[in-house]
């Protein structure tokens, strides 16, 4: 019995004595390639493509920091991580960056010692339903049965909402998206909830998406955001400045199309300093003078990110909505470049 | 002749540790004790410098904090407010239940295919024998994939049951409605007075031995064949019903109805217990199966035909001559299989069962992060089950060991 216990504890002081190093920028680099944990598979924010590429609005990041650092948005291993390991493989060192639709809460950020480095995606909670359920209101759903992947803040929420508006529920618990989907479509459960985007990227998959609704009520706040280890600033530095720089990208008007004529040199002068003509930002960063300029030549700015991946021309069809940049009217923002 | 002296009294060298062998094993397992000891030691150390190191410590608090997630099947009232201790006891509960069938109905199984894998019958033989092999030969976890995905996709959902032209209807009188969401069953409500039948249906049954000890006292001394069978299924049914309908139904029953999503009222006997109870159970029967096959065939042959000799039926010759003597063979891997099942039930979170590694191992672990908290509770919590069950069965194995005098 003593063993057992020691073996189990052995494997977790492994995987906590893994996650002690310092310096994640050096090991990077003389990796020659950035480890970046993504979802097993959610259409439009991360998913390999036919030819097994990965693809997605979450990618984006994982490729647009392994351009800065780098200098190559290929040099990336994703390692497909669950609700569950994603945790585990952060803190214990085998990715380097976690981008994968995880919410931003106190105790993540407190208690198990990560930093979020921003949100890339303000989302929040919602429940997918059959039209033929003719239910027009979560407040509608009393004794339904809920299709919930465990491990997440839904579960949570979930229970919250019932409670507040006393309805009650009947919670089954699935470990994947696509288990859940599995059952959704089978009829054993009668609504499907997640974070919305999660909601309408699985939707556009369905055989007939219009046989499904999303209802009204959005009950939670999820900002999802990219996230590293507590302990190593500088790292979550360049991945904090890298988002930042795709944000301000975007708000400066800088794309992919007129990366390379903007970055010969403008009238900018934030546009200079973003791109490195001018000042002395990517030193500061220790990283070469082009970094920002790498990132954006992986994807282009935040907004092309968005639309090539999620928006509204995609399957997903998401609109900007909370996630347009502040100026016109969402809460995409970004502290300036100076 | 001399007198036989006193033996050289040898004194103790430090070198004899080494070369005498009456120290030599003594010595090395000494040394081999405290590497043991030295290499725990560093490693726990280790344990808990890094966690130091990492701003973490080793803390059971979150046991008392509240748990804010809602489980479905609960044993114990539990909603949640209630704190991620007692959501544990809800998972622990879960996984005796679905172990404690699962034990019983693999033995069922185990022991019908393992006694007709030997039957004559070459047709129901092969059969057995691909049953076996199929089952035992796919991962467990596979079965309660397949198991679970073919009963909801198989069975309507509850929506189906609505309406004029429904698709799907109840069945037995409409007291019981099969779903994709599990069985729902018609729930016995106790009502005043409802102890008395109840209390005269365990009288019943005592009546029900007493009188197969007398039935069989008159076959042994007088060599009187009375019959058992009638009475015995009269005695069951009679008095408890004739209780019920004198004290004016007492016990009544709640039918479970189709009301806004979900059937309500009556039992529920959810989809996913359903799936794990049975996978487990078919899973493990086949290895139970060859185990009792394996117990049947180390008996000699020839008390088969002593039996037979005597004048035994095929029937009783297994159940009076062989199977006893078999047991005492299939006992000691049947434990294990035991402890198997146990183990094999924490796959339940594919399937959605919240069992103690739903709850305790999965959802409490990530809410509140304390992993090597919940991992070595979690461990205890299974070696206190499997000691347990391994106690029982040993003492079950004493009683029936082979006496020797």
């Amino acid at each position: 019995m003593k063993k057992s216990v020691f073996l189990g504890a052995l494997t977790v002081a492994g995987i906590i004595a893994g996650g002690a190093s310092a310096a994640t920028l050096d090991e990077v680099k003389a990796r020659g390639k950035l480890n970046c944990g993504v979802t097993t598979g959610v259409p439009g924010f991360a998913e390999p493509d036919a030819s097994g590429v990965w693809q997605g609005f979450d990618v984006a990041v994982c490729r647009a920091v392994a351009a800065a650092v780098l200098g190559d948005g290929n040099a990336v291993e994703f390692v497909p991580t669950t609700g569950k390991t994603r945790f585990t493989a952060l803190a214990s060192g085998e990715i380097d960056l976690l981008a994968r639709n995880t919410t931003w809460t106190f105790s993540r950020d407190v208690d198990l010692k990560f930093e979020f480095t921003g949100v890339n995606y303000y989302d929040g909670q919602g429940f997918m339903v059959p039209t033929e359920l003719g239910v027009a209101s979560a407040k509608d759903l009393d004794g339904a049965t809920v299709c919930i992947q465990t491990g997440t803040t839904t579960e949570l929420n979930l229970a919250d909402f019932f409670r507040s508006n006393n309805i009650s529920y009947e919670p089954v618990p699935i470990e994947t998206g696509a288990e859940a989907v599995q059952q959704y479509i089978a009829g054993a459960c009668d609504v499907y909830t997640t974070d919305a985007s999660a909601l309408a990227a699985q939707r556009a998959n369905f055989e007939d998406p219009s046989a499904h609704v999303l209802l009204p009520e959005i009950v939670s706040k999820e900002p999802l955001g990219p996230l590293v280890r507590h302990g190593d600033n500088e790292w979550a530095d360049i991945a904090r400045w890298t988002l930042n720089a795709l944000i301000t990208a975007e708000e400066l008007g800088v794309t992919s199309v007129n990366l390379e004529e903007l970055s010969a040199g403008t009238e900018n002068p934030e546009v200079n300093r973003l791109l490195g003509t001018e000042g002395e930002l990517g030193s500061m960063l220790g990283l070469d003078a082009g970094w920002a300029k790498a990132a954006l030549g992986v994807a282009g700015n935040y907004g092309e990110i968005f639309e090539k991946n999620i928006g509204a021309a995609t399957p997903i069809g998401l609109a900007r909505g909370l996630n347009a940049q502040w100026t016109d009217g969402g809460l995409i923002y970004s502290p300036p470049f100076r | 002749m001399t007198t036989l002296a006193d033996p050289h009294k040898e004194s103790f060298k430090l070198s004899m540790l080494l070369n005498d062998t009456r120290y030599r094993s003594l010595t090395f397992q000494f040394i081999a004790l405290v590497a043991i000891i030295a290499a725990m030691a560093f490693i726990g150390g280790n344990l808990v410098r890094n966690l130091a190191e990492a701003g973490l410590n080793i803390s059971y608090d979150f046991l008392g904090a509240q748990a804010g997630y809602d489980i479905n099947q609960r044993l114990i009232s539990y909603d949640s407010q209630d704190t991620h201790g007692r959501a544990a006891i809800v998972g622990l509960l879960n996984t005796l239940i679905v172990a404690f069938l699962g034990c019983i109905t693999a033995t069922v199984i185990g022991v019908v295919a393992g006694v007709l894998r030997l039957s004559p019958n070459w047709l129901v033989r092969k059969i057995m024998s691909f049953y076996v092999e199929i089952f035992r030969n796919v991962p467990v976890l596979i079965w309660i994939l397949i198991i679970f995905s073919i009963m909801i996709n198989a069975t309507p959902a509850p929506r189906a049951f609505r309406g004029d032209n429904a698709t799907a209807s109840m069945w037995f009188f409409d007291s019981v409605a099969v779903t994709n969401r599990g069985v729902y069953l018609p729930k016995p409500i106790w009502g005043t007075g409802s102890m008395l039948v109840v209390g005269v249906f365990i009288a019943s049954i005592i009546g029900i031995f007493l009188f197969r000890r007398y039935a069989r006292k008159q076959l042994f001394d007088h060599g009187k064949m009375v019959p058992t069978l009638w009475p015995t299924i009269g005695l069951f049914f009679v008095p408890a019903i004739l209780a019920q309908l004198v004290m004016g139904s007492p016990i009544s029953l709640d039918y479970p109805e189709l009301k806004g999503f979900n059937f309500t009222g009556g039992a529920q006997i959810r989809g996913s217990l359903i799936a794990l109870w049975f996978a487990l159970a078919i899973y493990t029967g086949a290895f139970i199966a060859e185990n009792v096959r394996a117990g049947i065939l180390a008996i000699s042959k020839g008390q088969t035909e002593a039996a037979g000799a005597l004048g035994l039926r095929p029937g009783r010759i297994m159940n009076l001559v062989v199977l006893p003597q078999a047991l005492r063979i299939i006992i000691p891997p049947l434990i294990s299989q035991y402890l198997n099942i146990t183990k094999n039930s924490s796959l339940a979170i594919a399937v959605g069962y919240m069992d103690l590694t739903g709850t305790l191992g999965g959802i409490t672990l990530l809410q509140t992060g304390r992993a090597i908290e919940a991992v070595l509770l979690l461990m205890m919590f299974y070696l206190i089950i499997s000691l347990s069950i391994s106690f029982i069965m040993n003492i079950y194995n004493n009683s029936m060991k082979l006496k020797e005098r």
